[in-house]
Parts: structure tokens; C-alpha cells; sequence
């Protein structure tokens, strides 16, 4: 278990991985690597609780029924591995703002998570408007050739790009 | 390669029996996100540092762990699919839902510095911002797309559709026509990022 110790592996052995990773996805459980609709289905069980069941007749909620399917274990597992890897090569810490914000922004937590609070909005808007997010779209979808797939990268990317140039 | 170039209609049984086989499909949905977390977290792309050095082309991390993963992916996914062995899950294109949505998702992805899958992982391994911004971000802002989503399928999802779905459907050519130069191109690009950049 030596190279779960290690803090990073080479982009080259992750990615290919990856690639395998996806293999087994479409094999085994005929399904793509991919995330976000795992958060659609969660915000809807919240609003479930808060509201009712009324919230089940939501056109997007009957499209998308708010159950826990492969994905969601998906996203759960996730949250598993990385603890797991960050805690076996000693780099589990708490980190309130990442470095390279520090220096540009300071260290103030409550600028850090108001401007994350407003990204991860236009995330969680953006992944449901192009269906599909960097896993289910620039992984996935783009080595299966998909159209949808590769305009949503390309227009990610070059909105991403703009809008990170402009902060720093 | 008569072979390879059949498409396959049906799948193998003993594959469909897994498929359906719920508990273990779920049991098999955190094995492999386990997995996959861990290969972020290898991979530092649970990383804000490395997300946004990308973007303003610092690091070339995320780039090439990207095209890693394409060019096996690919490889693989249309081996086994000549085989019959799985089939292709394309979402439709529309320049109303994935040129907007993409643009949408690009400016999220620079400002929160986490997507959607890396969020979790980043909490995972104690990012604070993944969990109080980013995670419950995303959950409000998936809330009111569901919210708003009869309007917008109405008026801009399905804007600019394009009936294929994938590119060899677009240009009716077999699909080993375009994953064997887009391998070719993505290893060409890696090697000049290696060479160029370090």
C-alpha cells in the first residue's frame, strides 16, 4: 500500500486510470463517470423536507425522481476516497482559503466563501442547463464523441478562462 | 476490422442481469467513486490551486490528466462497444443548453475553483470553502434551475438543437475514423505541453 501514501501520482498514471475507471463504468453498470445530477436529486430531497411531497411534481423532479441511484453512491464514494488517499499520505488538513486566493485576496474566510457560495451557485445552475458537468461532459461524454459534450467543454472552458483571468 | 466497425444492437445477458441487479449496482456506485475520489485527491484535482492554475495556464495538471483519461477512455469504451459490450449514453446538443450552460459552468468553475465531483472530494480532504461554499452553492443553485426549468426548456434549452448526437452520426463516418486522429492529436498535444511548458 506504499503508493496510497504517496501525495501525488503523475497526471499521466491518474488520467489513465480514469480511462479505465471508465471502462468499468460502461460495463459493469452501463452507466457514464459523471456527478452533478446527484446534487439536483439532494436539493430536491432538501426542499422535500422543508415543503412536502408537492415537490415531486415539479416538472424537473418527475424528469429526474428523487431517489438515490448509482450516481449518488457515485458522489458518496468520492468523498470517501479522497479522505481516505488525504489521510494516508498525511495530507488531510483544514484548510479554510486555498493559497493561491490568500495571496491574492487575504485571508479573510468570509470573501473566500461568499465568492465559492456565489460560483458554486452558477455551477449548480450551469451543470443542469448543459446537462452535464467536467466529469460527465469533458471526460465522458467527450471520449464517447458527443456533440453536446464537446460544445459544453469548449464553451466551459473559455468562460473559465476569461472569468479566472479577470480575478487574477 | 469488419468486426470492429459492426455496431452491436444487443448486449450481453449476463451483462444486462448486473445492470439491473439494483443493490448491487449501488454497492458498485461507491466502489468505483471511492476509486475515483482517490484519484482526484492523486491527482490534485481536488485542489483549488491547481483548478485555477489551469485556467490561467500555470499548471497543466487538469489538462493532462484530461486527455490521459480521453484517449484511454475512448480507446476502450468504442473497443468493447465494437464487441457488443456496452453501448454509448451521448446527451442531446442544443447551442441553447450546452453553449450557455457551459459559459454558466465556466464562470462557476473559476470562482468556486471546484466542480461538481471535486467538491466532495475536496472536503474529503478538509478544503472548508467545498463544503460551505461550494457544496451547499451547488445545491441552491441545482434548487432554482429545477425551479425555473419549465420556463427555460420552453424558451432557451432546445434553442440551435442538433438532431445527431454524436460526431461520427454528424458526418456519417465510423467512429474509428475519429477516435484514432483525435488520440493521435490529444498524445501530440501532450508530448508539446510536456516539451514546452514542464
Amino acid at each position: 500500500m506504499h503508493w496510497l501514501q504517496m501525495q501525488s501520482w503523475s497526471p499521466y498514471v491518474v488520467g489513465a486510470a480514469m480511462g479505465v475507471l471508465s471502462w468499468f463504468t460502461f460495463l459493469l453498470s452501463d452507466k457514464y463517470l459523471s456527478c452533478s445530477t446527484t446534487y439536483a436529486r439532494l436539493s430536491g430531497m432538501v426542499e422535500r423536507r422543508l415543503r412536502g411531497s408537492v415537490v415531486e411534481q415539479k416538472a424537473f423532479y418527475r424528469k429526474t425522481p428523487l431517489i438515490v441511484d448509482w450516481q449518488f453512491m457515485f458522489v458518496i464514494g468520492i468523498f470517501i476516497g479522497a479522505f481516505l488517499s488525504a489521510f494516508l499520505s498525511d495530507s488531510l488538513h483544514l484548510e479554510m482559503v486555498p493559497e493561491l486566493w490568500r495571496q491574492h485576496f487575504g485571508d479573510t474566510p468570509v470573501l473566500r466563501f461568499l465568492v465559492a457560495f456565489a460560483g458554486g451557485v452558477l455551477m449548480g445552475i450551469g451543470s443542469r442547463w448543459a446537462d452535464g458537468c467536467t466529469s460527465g461532459h469533458a471526460i465522458s461524454g467527450a471520449l464517447q464523441l458527443a456533440i453536446s459534450s464537446w460544445i459544453a467543454v469548449v464553451f466551459l472552458f473559455a468562460s473559465g478562462v476569461i472569468v479566472a483571468q479577470l480575478m487574477y | 476490422m469488419s468486426c470492429l466497425r459492426r455496431v452491436a444492437a444487443e448486449t450481453d445477458p449476463m451483462l444486462d442481469r448486473l445492470h439491473q441487479h439494483r443493490r448491487l449496482q449501488l454497492l458498485l456506485g461507491l466502489l468505483m467513486g471511492v476509486l475515483f475520489g482517490i484519484l482526484l485527491q492523486k491527482g490534485g484535482l481536488t485542489h483549488y490551486d491547481v483548478v485555477l492554475g489551469q485556467l490561467l495556464f500555470r499548471d497543466w495538471t487538469v489538462v493532462k490528466i484530461m486527455l490521459s483519461a480521453i484517449i484511454v477512455g475512448a480507446i476502450g469504451i468504442f473497443l468493447l462497444r465494437s464487441f457488443g459490450h456496452v453501448r454509448l449514453q451521448p446527451k442531446p446538443a442544443s447551442l441553447g443548453g450546452s453553449a450557455i450552460g457551459g459559459i454558466i459552468f465556466g464562470a462557476g468553475l473559476a470562482t468556486l475553483g471546484y466542480c461538481p465531483g471535486t467538491v466532495t472530494g475536496a472536503m474529503g480532504q478538509g478544503s472548508y470553502d467545498a463544503l460551505t461554499g461550494g457544496f451547499f452553492g451547488i445545491l441552491v443553485g441545482a434548487g432554482l434551475f429545477a425551479h425555473f426549468y419549465p420556463w427555460l426548456d420552453k424558451h432557451i434549452l432546445n434553442k440551435g438543437r442538433i438532431q445527431a448526437q454524436t460526431f461520427p452520426e454528424l458526418w456519417g463516418v465510423s467512429p474509428w475514423t475519429l477516435v484514432l486522429p483525435m488520440v493521435l492529436v490529444m498524445a501530440l498535444l501532450l508530448w508539446f505541453i510536456e516539451r514546452f511548458s514542464g
